[in-house]
């Protein structure tokens, strides 16, 4: 058999490919996607919020027969400690307006269906298979070669959108193995629950839901975050630690999870529940400093690849769904001059630059380094304010100034009052 | 030489739970999968076809779902996949079943010509029955060869096959003309990992339908209500009994393994 050509070779399908190949299905480019697992989706795991505003120019009439859970009205953030929490909460009427801002969703359906409408745009996309190395003539990438007999596939353009582990990215040279403090490990349980008790627990109703995002002591110090999001019958809880922290803390996923589940404030939430699935995966949390190169001669790299992902805003399957995008719109223009040299690609980065992609993930790029360094912000503070609130709320004759003054106190103990100051500022100047 | 293979999609068995209470099995979310022992089937007739020429028809009956499975036949190598849907089908026994894929080989023999080799899995993994494969060939009246674990050599001037079956006991080698109805045990052939083209081609393929339209079929022995079985009672296993552990000294030991299998050992011989 001769030589497998197409215009655009796409690596993984998850959001970032995806949308790559529709966007360039849809203008009569000839794409072939190629995604190791069983079907896209079966590999792939995200805590479960999907945003809406990305799928313009992808799906215009998102979310139409989507796969889509709830759609969220309401979101709590809470500091958590042993047995309690401080949160916040935001419940908005216009977050029931449509478009939804965003919606839970299961990835296994939801890039199952995203991958049909690549489909059914005219892409190709091929199951069960691993691109092993890109295939290059000097310094250009020229196509793909995949681990099956008369595997290799020739095209104009590559785009890499092989997720957080991306050979592709690191064969190429553009990044060095994972840093051990750049990349986190998410570990998620699906908990069945009925959905009139969901509905009760979590004061909503029709398609409503909730998120809950958490930080806080429970997790002995080290950086990590937890959530929980309702499905229609079901629960997402998860929990996400720096792969660096669980090994000097000695923590294990599987114990995270469980003192998680065993916390006072969400037990409740998720009693008589049964565990229907429980996920794994890596996530890029390095942010912009770690981000690799993102285009070369004849490649563009996307999504998880590249390090997209805003750990603060719980952000990842929209910023690779807006990169796919630009890529393909990027290929679209460099097929217009016929050139696909690093130098035409690099409008890539560009467009990149323009949107919110990197405007969000600049603007946080301090945040890994600050909190590995004061790892107190993410320990400390929010016991000391759990404490706080629980010395101000609690009657027992003593007075509030007195309550206000040992609260104070055991502040600067805590942590001092300079201290204190100087980390105010830094967490301004670094999400301010 | 024209190979026709008999496919089923089926639950992926090693998700599917028990729920104790009922008795009955949870389905929900099961991923649907080409039921393992057809894998192998499909598998022997490309190798068979690439060695003497020919061609590889599969042939499913399921809901339109069932193209999935289909599709990974031809990544495998196979041609032309058909799929035999209507509802009328629905709700089909073994008996049945067999009827229906029987008039379903019978069209395609019409469409596709004469077919040599006969394939099916030696059973499904979700009814466990074993009971299709050997309901097509009675109907075709064709030699059976169940529980195949080799073929030792294809014959085609002179029409014959030697194949080598599992029995309960060993194995058998026969010499059985041609055409020939086989049901495959997984140990036949390891899976190959298919070249690229073919994956490809299978994602661009069309899927034949046959329906109750287009398949010569006799109404009164299709669907639940011509399908004979009963499900008398659906019941859990008691859980096997651990083995004993022997001891004493190797000598000891031996004699006591001795006189255990010695009854069965009287029973073969």
């Amino acid at each position: 058999m001769g030589d497998i050509r197409y215009d655009v070779a796409i690596v993984g399908a998850g959001p970032a490919g995806l949308s790559a190949a529709i966007v360039l299905a849809k203008a009569g480019v000839k794409v072939i996607v190629i995604e190791r697992g069983r079907f896209p989706g079966s590999k792939n795991v995200m805590g479960g919020v999907f945003y809406t505003d990305c799928m313009k120019g992808v799906v215009d009439d998102f979310p139409g027969k989507a796969p889509v859970e709830r759609h969220i009205v309401e979101q709590r953030m809470w500091l958590i400690d042993d047995e309690s929490y401080v949160g916040f909460t935001h419940k908005n009427a216009k977050f029931d307006n449509q478009p939804y801002n965003c919606h839970t969703v299961f990835r296994a359906q939801f890039d199952k269906w995203l991958a049909q409408q690549a489909t059914g745009a005219g892409a190709l996309i091929i199951n069960q298979t691993v691109v092993t190395e890109p295939i290059m003539e000097g310094d250009k990438v020229v196509g793909i070669r995949t681990d099956r007999p008369e595997g290799d596939i020739m095209a104009d353009c590559v785009i890499a959108a092989d997720g957080v582990n991306s050979f592709i990215a690191k064969s190429l040279g553009f990044r060095s193995n994972l840093k051990k403090n750049a990349v986190a490990l998410g570990v998620k349980e699906i908990i069945g629950l009925d959905e009139k008790v969901i509905n009760d627990r979590f004061n909503v109703s029709g398609s409503q839901g909730v998120t809950i995002e958490m930080t806080g002591s429970l997790f002995e110090g080290a950086e990590a975050m937890a959530f929980l999001y309702t499905n229609k019958k079901s629960v997402s809880l998860g929990v996400g630690m720096i792969i660096e922290d669980m090994i000097e803390h000695n923590i294990n996923p599987n114990e995270l999870m469980e003192s998680l589940k065993a916390h006072p404030a969400i037990s409740p939430l998720i009693e008589g529940g049964e565990t229907k699935e429980y996920l794994a995966h890596m996530i890029p949390e390095g942010g912009y400093n770690e981000m690799p190169r993102l285009f070369g001669d004849g490649v563009m790299i996307a999504g998880d690849a590249a390090m997209m992902v805003n750990a603060v805003h719980r952000e990842g399957s929209n910023l690779a769904i807006t990169s796919g995008k630009l890529a393909a719109q990027t290929y679209l223009e460099a097929a217009e001059k016929g050139d696909f040299s690093a130098d035409t690609l690099s409008v890539y980065a560009d467009k990149l630059q323009e949107s919110f992609v990197m405007k969000d993930l600049k603007k946080y790029k301090e945040l890994p380094k600050l909190l590995q360094k004061n790892r107190h912000l993410l320990d400390k503070y929010p016991k000391l304010i759990n404490d706080a609130a629980f010395e101000l709320l609690k009657v027992d004759g003593i007075s509030k100034q007195a309550k206000q003054r040992s609260i104070w106190k055991n502040m600067k103990q805590q942590i001092g009052f300079t201290r204190m100051l100087k980390d105010l500022y830094k967490i301004w100047r670094t999400v301010g | 030489m024209h190979i026709l293979v008999f496919v089923k999609q089926v639950p992926d068995a090693s998700q599917v739970r028990v729920n104790y209470e009922t008795g009955t099995l949870i389905r929900e979310g099961v991923p649907a999968i080409l039921n393992p022992f057809e894998e192998h089937a499909v598998e022997e007739a490309v190798r068979l076809k690439d060695e003497h020429g020919g061609k590889v028809t599969v042939l499913t009956m399921g809901p339109p779902q069932a193209s999935e499975a289909l599709k990974q036949c031809l990544a495998r190598g196979a041609d032309k996949a058909y799929l035999l849907s209507d509802r009328i089908f629905a709700g089909s026994d073994t008996l049945a079943t067999s009827y229906a894929l029987y008039e379903g080989a019978r069209k395609i023999i019409e469409l596709e010509g004469d077919v040599d080799l006969f394939f099916a899995g030696k059973q499904a993994i979700d009814g466990d029955t074993a009971q299709t494969g050997p309901g097509i060939a009675t109907r075709f009246d064709l030699p059976l060869v169940t529980y195949l674990i080799k073929i030792n050599e294809i014959n085609l001037e002179e029409k014959y096959v030697v194949a080598t079956r599992l029995t309960e006991f060993g194995q058998e080698t026969v010499k059985v003309p041609i055409p020939v109805f086989f049901t495959v045990e997984e140990s036949l052939n390891v899976l190959s990992h298919s070249p690229l083209p073919y994956l490809i081609k299978a994602e661009k393929a069309k899927i034949e339908l046959l329906s109750g339209e287009n398949v010569n079929l006799d109404k009164q022995q299709c669907g639940l209500k011509h399908s004979p079985t009963m499900v008398k009672k659906a019941f859990t296993p008691e859980k096997r009994q651990r083995g004993a552990t022997l001891s004493g000294t190797l000598d000891e030991v031996a004699d006591q393994i001795a006189s255990k299998i010695a009854p069965f050992l009287k029973k073969v011989s």
